[in-house]
């Protein structure tokens, strides 16, 4: 074999190489959530993606289509299930839109303060099990013992550790439990403490900064021309959280601020988050030492509210409307409403259409990550193969949600 | 505030808004068909609309009217803060020419949002660049949505799938190449 000549092309001395197709998931060890991703790949450089969901779809809508509209409660849990307790008050809210009632104060401060609390969940997940994928495991395990302290509280208050169910229309299946406030006072420092000290493990550790930093980057015009809402479009810059643009509940109440990102990759999402639920804890605080002591909960309107069981044994009046709402369901006025709330990971949005009876015609949910994920072939097409970790995960993809 | 939006409408395409109403502080405005995406364009880049989110797409289906199905696009607008959705009726009560403009070449958030809603309600964007089914397996018989698909049906065993690992959609072996298939012959060649 003759040597090498010097005045050999460059591209001769190449590999030959030819695209590789490359399946990650539906289960993969990186990735949480069922999804697969279909690559081509040209070395280690993405050159085409697929992103195929679908893999948790159980006919979400199908069956909300079925049952009454309390009925639904027990199925909304399900969409996000690390966030049960934003999607039962989202849907309750988008119901109560239609029936044109405002749950009593008391109700709406209890409702802000479990809603905030899974949010904080909802972000310690997500961020948790980012930094884990990327193999720091330690902060995964911070962020679940954080998580911990909440699901203890919510364990108190609804009887339930994840699914909670806990969201009526017209108010909350229980009232507060004596000790509600004082729970959270003293388990909120507690979370805080662990977010830090998660966090002092990550921000300053060079492999985690290399594979977040700059990788996944998106801008704010196609982040708004995806439909991305939540923490992901806040960390292109845009400062669009529903709370403070469209205020439900007593959101205009509290003072907080929205964190924006600057770049849109994966390193401000992540920052986002963790800002978020410092965010969170500062309205929970403040909803405390608002929120009366006294008062009702539930909406004094015996169409739409169950009677107390003492009435539905005693009198004949209780059982009536008990009957009445248990067996047609709470009759909403026909039309339609889209009704929307900021969950977890966004816009949680509910199109209602109602045609009068106690069965929803149509029930339709606009999952915030569902836009989210469409997203990710963008952001992964020309990074490596490692970069699909980290940007899938810093999108929050739950399955529930996303494949209905 | 919205308000102001379908009357802008009003008066941008006249007759083929079809009719306007406003419930549960919602404003709805019904446009023919044709113009679906002629009106998403409008209300993108007119300065007075600016409706540069994309929110959601998805169907409704009426088995009792005509035309049956409703398409039904939610939009808003980051600067302005007010949200505008949009109806369209299409499709007769065998539900055929369930046909509707894709607005993909509006806003690229409705790529997975009309996929869905084929899988689900059977409708054809055109014009849309990826009509795959997407949370439904290519096998699946009917569109599940449709109300007059019972709840309780079953579908058939879906045959093994030959060759499935070697052609995945989107795209097949003879495609995606961006720079030519070469031989492993590459001694033979240079020699």
């Amino acid at each position: 074999m003759e040597p090498l000549d010097e005045e050999l092309e460059e591209s001769a001395l190449e590999l030959p190489s030819e695209p590789m197709q490359l399946n990650m998931g539906p289960s993969h060890p990186a990735m949480h959530g069922t999804v697969r991703i279909v690559l081509e790949l040209s070395g280690e450089t993405i050159t085409k993606a697929d992103v195929q969901i679908g893999y948790l779809h159980r006919g979400f809508e199908k069956m909300c289509e079925r049952g009454t509209w309390t009925q639904c409660f027990p199925y909304v849990d399900r969409l996000n299930y690390v966030s049960p307790m934003l999607n039962n008050v989202g849907f309750a809210l988008a119901v109560e839109k239609m029936l044109g009632v405002t749950v009593p104060e008391r109700c709406q401060y209890y409702r802000v303060i479990l809603g905030e609390l899974a949010r904080i969940c909802d972000h310690l997940v997500c961020n948790g099990a980012m930094s884990m994928e990327l193999g720091a495991f330690t902060p995964f395990l911070y962020c679940a013992r954080a998580r911990e302290v909440i699901w203890d509280i919510f364990e108190e208050e609804t009887g339930a550790r994840v699914t909670h169910s806990f969201g009526r229309v017209g108010g909350m299946a229980q009232p507060p439990t004596a000790a509600f406030k004082d729970m959270i006072r003293s388990g909120l420092p507690r979370v805080l403490g662990l977010v830090t000290e998660c966090e002092k493990l990550l921000l300053k550790n060079r492999i985690f900064l290399d594979r977040v930093e700059g990788v996944g980057v998106i801008s704010k015009a196609d982040a708004l021309a995806l439909g991305w809402t939540g923490p992901t479009l806040r960390s292109t810059g845009a400062a669009y959280d529903i709370r403070r643009a469209h205020p439900y509940l007593v959101y205009d109440r509290f003072d907080f601020d929205v964190p924006v990102g600057t770049t849109g990759d994966n390193w401000d999402r992540f920052m986002c988050r963790q800002e978020e639920i410092r965010q969170s804890a500062r309205i929970i605080e403040q909803a405390l030492d608002q929120m009366p002591d006294s008062g009702p909960i539930n909406i004094d309107d015996p169409r739409i509210v169950l009677p107390p069981k003492q009435d539905v044994y005693t009198t004949i009046e209780g059982t009536i409307q008990h009957f009445k709402i248990v067996m047609e369901g709470i009759k909403v006025p026909a039309g339609e409403c889209y009704s929307y709330t900021e969950a977890g990971n966004g816009e949680l949005g509910f199109y209602l259409v109602s045609d009068g009876s106690g069965t929803p015609y149509r029930v339709r949910i606009r999952p915030p990550c569902f836009a989210a994920v469409s997203g990710l072939k963008q952001l992964i097409e020309g990074a490596m193969i490692p970069d699909v970790v980290p940007t899938f995960g810093s999108m929050n993809m739950i399955g529930g949600e996303c494949d209905h | 505030m919205s308000k102001k939006v379908l009357e802008l409408l009003k008066a941008q395409f006249g007759d083929k808004i079809l009719e306007t109403s406003s419930q549960f502080g919602d404003d709805t405005a019904v446009v023919e068909p044709s113009i679906w995406r002629d009106v998403a364009l409008f209300l993108r880049d007119d300065p007075r609309c600016q409706m540069n989110m994309f929110t959601d797409i998805t169907a409704v289906d009426y088995p009792d009217r005509e035309p049956r199905f409703e398409v039904v696009c939610h939009l808003r607008s980051l600067e302005k803060n007010h949200r505008i959705r949009l109806k369209a009726r299409i499709g007769d009560a065998e539900a055929e020419g369930l046909e509707i403009p894709s607005l993909v070449p509006v806003y690229k958030g409705a790529n997975w949002f009309e996929r869905e809603c084929h899988d689900m309600f059977g409708v054809a964007f055109q014009g849309h660049p990826d009509m795959r089914r997407i949370l439904l397996y290519e096998e699946f018989k009917g569109h599940p949505l449709r109300k007059d698909y019972p709840a309780q049906q079953t579908q058939p065993l879906v045959e093994y799938r030959e060759g499935a690992t070697d052609k995945l959609a989107p795209f097949g072996a003879d495609e995606g190449a961006p720079f030519g298939r070469q031989t492993h012959d590459f001694w033979s060649e240079t020699n």
